[in-house]
């Protein structure tokens, strides 16, 4: 067993976030820690939805900017998915996605203010990036067969919508669904950078502590992600998404002249503007890099390596919650199932910000609540795939039992389809150990979000391209990781 | 139409010859059986000819029947008949279905007893009532020449019949390739047989009978 490269390598990572743990800060800093988590619950269990329109708003609010960002995402993301093979194409669409929402946000709050597009174009650019791809994945995998056989001298559109299109449509339908959710939850944390959605609220109830009406919001939020099957109905699709537009909110009205200042001044290196050419703009980068991006790197390794075990052991720990093997196929197993999937649907379907923003302001900070934050969420999603995963598995009719079934039988063959997921999340667990550094972890987007607050976009730029390329560098790695372990995967498993 | 040629026609496949050289000529109106043993050539042939002559109106029927299992059997053998159609009118189409093209599918699934099926997505189909569905298509398509690779293989009896009866009012002119030699006789006016990737045997099928096939297998 120790000899296979699957658990060498799975040692291997487990090791180096051990040594990662030693070197990181992991103090609980907050005064009182458990009587705030205390406060929290006791919040929840008492919500308080006397604030009609407030909450009201934040919901309505939050659905829109969701529909519209991923609307548009997948509207662009399908006609790049039809050009997916030119190398340029593939280039820039892993550029956009490899900027998280909110330093998309963050990037157009400079030039566009509070305006509704702000919210919009963050939510879709990016989007629109993991969208083409995985579109292209699915579209890849269908049968060409039927194009063959159509008729000569049939349009181009008409044959792509009759035969690629039509067979891949069930899986465009359930992957754009899983994203919608996915924009729900982007939505909500937009929030937290002004936008009129469900973070602003959170935040700002937080701040004033009124924990019952943080409770409601949350409560609110399952509700929604909860019951999405129910209320996005695919004939009710066009009537949401022809709606949100108008539902955006007013914002405040675009300035133009800081859209123009935004390209000529603002992102110009400083020394560049001051006239010092190129020998000012070395002494300038390489203080930006030593004293910014290289402490930022390292932290936003360190996180990410931590989190990502952190993950893969919740992750192994939770998925029997929703295996049959586990709870049983009768009616009894029936009920310990749905709570088995209740569980595991709060967890994944709250955002790892609001997660990790909770837990900072609970504990103080320190890299501990973005670490706790990024594995509830993840776990959760990779721990409701495996489990499900589990369900196609058939035993064996006197297979052992409990902890047997579980160390003999069912995690020897669900570890290759878990380790590829986890390496799926991978970059997704680094773009957001990335952005968690916006509440104040010093990872890259702390100093991104400095340098903003300190009006120095020009640097926040460059560390923003360098957050990129470093999500682009894992993603190749686990790529190349995945080839190497020979880990199947299937496109519609990508989150 | 003009006459349809093939000369000095090679095929290879993953460094090996699969067929060829061989020469073929198809005169219109004539019914060509294609017959061989599994692997002699005959499904890359059909390939052959399909890339040649797609632009005379050729439509093909493969062996894997080339249908979306997620459309329905209407839209299926709607699809025989897009390039007919402009795009606008193809897209409406795949949401709503015009009267006029029900009116000209139907009494075919009828004829071929699939027409309760007409809404049902093909991939819910058996593989008899899937073929029927493939061979509907390519008579919708109303093409100059049918080329077809095992069209009844998976149909029995009577209704096996019917199809090529089908198939052959739509298609005077078509290349099919068979395995039933009984039924290749019948419904066809020439043999062509195929043994390892050449002409082995060519003949009118009134000449020919059950037993002087059997030397291709």
């Amino acid at each position: 067993m120790w000899h296979s490269a699957t658990v060498r390598t799975s040692l291997g990572f487990v090791a180096l976030a051990i040594a990662c743990l030693l070197v990181a800060d992991f103090q609980i800093s907050a005064h009182d820690p458990w009587a705030e988590l205390g406060r929290l619950f006791l919040g929840l269990a008492q919500p308080n939805f006397s604030a009609v329109d407030y909450l009201g708003e934040a919901i309505v609010r939050t659905l829109a900017f969701a529909f519209v960002g991923v609307g548009l995402g997948a509207a662009a993301g399908l006609l790049l998915a039809l050009v997916f093979h030119h190398r340029a194409v593939r280039t820039t669409c892993a550029f956009i996605r490899a900027i998280h929402e909110l330093f998309w946000a963050l990037i157009f709050l400079q030039f566009f203010g509070l305006h509704p597009l702000t919210g919009v174009l963050a939510i879709a650019i990016p989007y629109a990036g993991i969208f083409a791809k995985v579109y292209a994945e699915i579209l890849d995998e269908s049968d060409p067969q039927p194009a063959q056989v159509i008729p000569h001298g049939t349009g181009v559109v008409s044959a792509l919508a009759y035969t690629r299109f039509s067979q891949a449509w069930p899986h465009l339908a359930t992957y754009t669904a899983y994203r919608l959710e996915c924009g729900l939850r982007s939505s909500a944390v937009l929030g937290f950078v002004g936008m009129p959605t469900l973070g602003f609220y959170l935040e700002s109830s937080f701040a004033q502590g009124q924990y019952t009406t943080v409770g409601a919001l949350l409560l609110l939020f399952y509700a929604l992600i909860a019951t999405l099957r129910l209320w996005a109905r695919p004939r009710l699709l066009p009537f949401y998404l022809l709606a949100a537009p108008f539902l955006l909110g007013e914002g405040l009205p675009i300035r133009w002249q800081s859209v123009s200042r935004f390209f000529t001044e603002d992102i110009v290196p400083e020394p560049l503007r001051q006239g010092e050419g190129l020998a000012g703009l070395m002494p300038w980068l390489g203080d930006l890099l030593a004293n910014e991006a290289l402490p930022g790197i390292w932290n936003t390794l360190l996180l990410t390596q931590i989190a990502l075990v952190a993950t893969g052991l919740l992750t192994l720990m939770l998925y029997p919650l929703v295996s049959q093997h586990f709870t049983g196929r009768h009616a009894a197993g029936r009920v310990r199932g749905a709570l088995g999937h209740g569980v595991l649907v709060i967890l994944r379907s709250t955002p790892e910000y609001l997660l990790a923003f909770i837990l900072l302001q609970l504990w103080g900070p320190s890299m501990l609540p973005a670490v706790v934050a990024l594995a509830i969420h993840n776990g959760g999603i990779i721990g409701h795939l495996v489990g499900q995963r589990s369900n196609a598995i058939t035993l064996r009719a006197d297979a052992p039992r409990g902890i047997e079934r579980y160390a003999f039988e069912l995690t020897p063959r669900l570890y290759g389809p878990f380790l590829a997921l986890l390496f799926y999340r991978w970059e997704i667990i680094m773009r957001e150990t990335a952005i968690l550094g916006i509440l104040g972890i010093a990872t890259l987007g702390f100093y991104v979000d400095s340098a903003i607050q300190e009006i120095r976009f020009d640097r926040a730029m460059v560390l923003i391209v360098i957050t990129a390329l470093l999500n682009i560098g894992v993603d190749i790695l686990a790529r190349h990781l995945r080839n190497r372990l020979r880990l199947r995967h299937t496109a519609s498993c990508e989150p | 139409m003009t006459a349809l040629a093939l000369t000095e026609v090679v095929a290879d496949y993953g460094g090996e010859r699969v067929i060829g050289p061989l020469d073929l000529t198809l005169a219109r109106g004539e019914r060509v059986a294609l017959v061989g043993k599994s692997g002699a050539g005959k499904s890359t042939l059909l390939g052959v000819m399909q890339q040649r002559w797609r632009h005379h109106g050729a439509a093909l029927m493969p062996q894997q029947l080339g249908l979306v299992p997620s459309l329905s059997v209407f839209h299926n053998v709607y699809m025989g008949g897009l390039a007919r159609r402009p795009t606008w009118y193809n897209l409406v189409s795949l949401a709503r279905p015009f009267r006029r093209d029900l009116d000209a599918i139907l009494p075919l699934l009828e004829r071929f007893d699939i027409a309760d099926k007409c809404w049902s997505a093909v991939g819910e189909l058996s593989g008899g009532q899937s073929q029927r569905v493939a061979a509907a298509r390519a008579i919708h398509q109303r093409g100059d020449l049918l080329l077809a690779d095992e069209p009844i293989s998976a149909l029995d009896g009577p209704l096996a019949e019917r199809v090529l009866v089908a198939l052959g009012e739509a298609y005077p002119t078509s290349v099919l390739a068979m395995h039933d030699v009984e039924l290749a006789l019948r419904f066809t006016d020439r043999v062509v047989g195929i043994a390892d990737g050449r002409i082995a045997l060519d003949e009118a099928s009134h000449r020919l009978n059950a037993r002087d096939l059997l030397v291709l297998y």
